[in-house]
């Protein structure tokens, strides 16, 4: 093989990596992007039912956020990508014994994930629950509104408001632990850094532009953010 | 208004009887929960496999004694190179907070998995530089690779962690130190350091669990932790208990830690509760 220069080896095209470590990139944007919804969806009804008055509610959610945020991610992911197959194996084997099961990493990466982000949000919204003052319910109920409206129309509106720096930080840590999808061979960012320092033996190069990427991401996530807040504090009732 | 009346108003309403729908729906929970603990039960008993055990239990212990060396000789070493740190992020000089903000923006903006595959693979690209200085040994071995990344990682973590906890005290006690005459090492190893600590204790203690989930990822570069024994024993019984085991193990690990850290808190904060 011979000796590239290292602006051949990041050109875009056939001969360069760019275009296949943007492709990563765009796996692993839409990886979060796709867990962000169900983590958030999952942590609200987790926060929810730990400040709920119910005692078997809170134990669980409790129970819920202790275990995945006492497992590490790398478990986890294994657990689920491993031991899904065989669980769906044993259940659709009473209906068709001859399927076979395979589980696609993204989907697995994106329920593990969904289920760690979720219960670092619950954490989030939970403390937003409880700068909430109590009247603001009771205010609800007075108008008549049901329960389920006066959470919808009453308290979410203000709690998204008082979680949302929380929030970022957890997505955050979302956009980092997609990384460890890479394990379970998903082609997205630093897997395919990964085959671009292997192929090309330039390691600390692909790596290195494998960090840039995650920093330029921080990077617009937190100017992206900064807009939401501004315009949410913009919209605050005076 | 009499005291009884005034009482019989402010109490809380009674707890609500028979079966509201959250309870339903919280016993419904719960059962699903119990069903779940009764069928991992379930399967490690029916997968019971002695040999298996034989054969990997040693192996598991020690694949633990080598996390706890990773994570405590990583939370050493990124304690010492923390505090450079703190004191560049707390520094008036515009280039020292400069280069310490960089520094704590980039361990703490990529993900771990990342900076130790730059350690790791990385320095391979230098090999020829770090053998002409007589350090090539110390990364040719993927545990010190592993250690290495994750004191740089940590370090980064613990001085903002310090720089919150001291910032938190007030500037009235520094004032009143140097109005005793207290110079700086000293008020802050007397006045400010106690107090920063109690506000630390907390995020310190999140930290090494941090630390110790994430030491799992040096399996992945063939350093042979928990994990790495799970992954072997895995790799050669493609038996799924391996997997349930480790968990079972990081899961006793952190809660031990987390109540630790809760208990010793509560001892340490005595003084501040009424």
């Amino acid at each position: 093989m011979p000796a590239q220069s290292i602006w051949t080896l990041l050109s875009w095209g056939p001969d360069g990596w760019s275009d296949d470590i943007a492709y990563g990139a765009m796996v692993t944007i839409a990886l979060a992007l796709a867990t962000l919804p169900i983590g958030l969806t999952i942590g609200f009804f987790v926060a929810w039912a730990k400040q709920s008055e119910e005692p078997s509610l809170r134990l669980a959610a409790n129970i819920y956020t202790t275990m995945f945020r006492g497992l590490p991610e790398l478990v986890t992911l294994f657990l689920f990508f491993f031991g899904m197959p065989i669980l769906l194996q044993y259940i659709i084997r009473f209906f068709k014994p001859e399927a076979t099961i395979d589980v696609d990493s993204f989907v697995a990466g994106m329920i593990v994930l969904s289920l760690i982000f979720s219960s670092y949000a619950s954490e989030v919204f939970l403390s937003a629950f409880r700068a909430i003052p109590k009247g603001q319910y009771e205010g609800g109920y007075a108008i008549g509104l049901s329960k389920w409206l006066t959470m919808r129309k009453v308290i979410l509106p203000q709690l998204l408001r008082i979680a949302f720096p929380g929030l970022e930080n957890c997505w955050l840590s979302l956009l980092k632990d997609t990384a460890l999808v890479s394990v379970v061979n998903l082609a997205e960012t630093l897997r395919n850094a990964g085959v671009a320092a292997r192929v090309t033996k330039h390691s600390f190069l692909f790596y290195s532009f494998a960090a840039l990427v995650f920093l330029v991401l921080a990077i617009l996530s937190s100017i992206a953010t900064g807009f939401i807040l501004r315009s949410l504090g913009r919209r605050e009732a005076r | 208004m009499s005291i009884t009346e005034a009482i019989a108003v402010e109490r809380p309403p009674p707890p609500a009887h028979g079966w509201p729908r959250t309870r339903i729906v919280g016993y419904a929970l719960v059962g699903l929960w119990i069903l779940f603990g009764l069928g991992i039960v379930a399967y490690l008993f029916y997968s019971w496999n002695g040999e298996f055990f034989a054969r990997y239990a040693p192996a598991y212990l020690q694949g633990l004694g080598t996390t706890l060396a990773l994570v405590s000789i990583s939370m050493v070493v990124g304690a010492i190179l923390s505090l450079p740190v703190t004191y560049g992020r707390m520094s008036k000089n515009r280039i020292l907070s400069g280069i310490a903000y960089c520094y704590v923006y980039f361990f703490r903006g990529t993900p771990l998995l990342v900076q130790v595959y730059l350690v790791y693979y990385g320095v391979g690209s230098f090999r020829v530089q770090l053998e002409s200085v007589g350090l090539w040994w110390f990364f040719r071995d993927a545990f010190n690779c592993g250690v290495f990344a994750f004191a740089l990682n940590t370090a980064a973590y613990q001085a903002e962690i310090l720089r919150g906890a001291i910032e938190s005290v007030p500037r009235g006690q520094w004032e009143g130190a140097a109005s005793l005459g207290l110079h700086k090492l000293q008020t802050l190893r007397k006045v400010i350091l106690p107090q920063a600590f109690i506000v630390a204790l907390r995020p310190y203690g999140n930290e090494l669990v941090l630390m110790i989930k994430a030491s799992a990822i040096v399996a992945i570069i063939t350093v042979y932790d928990l994990m790495g024994n799970a992954k072997l024993a895995y790799a050669k019984s493609f038996d799924f208990q391996a997997y349930v085991w480790v968990a079972i193990v990081y899961l006793v690990m952190v809660e031990i830690l987390r109540h630790g850290v809760e208990w010793i808190e509560r001892r340490i904060t005595i003084h501040l509760h009424r």
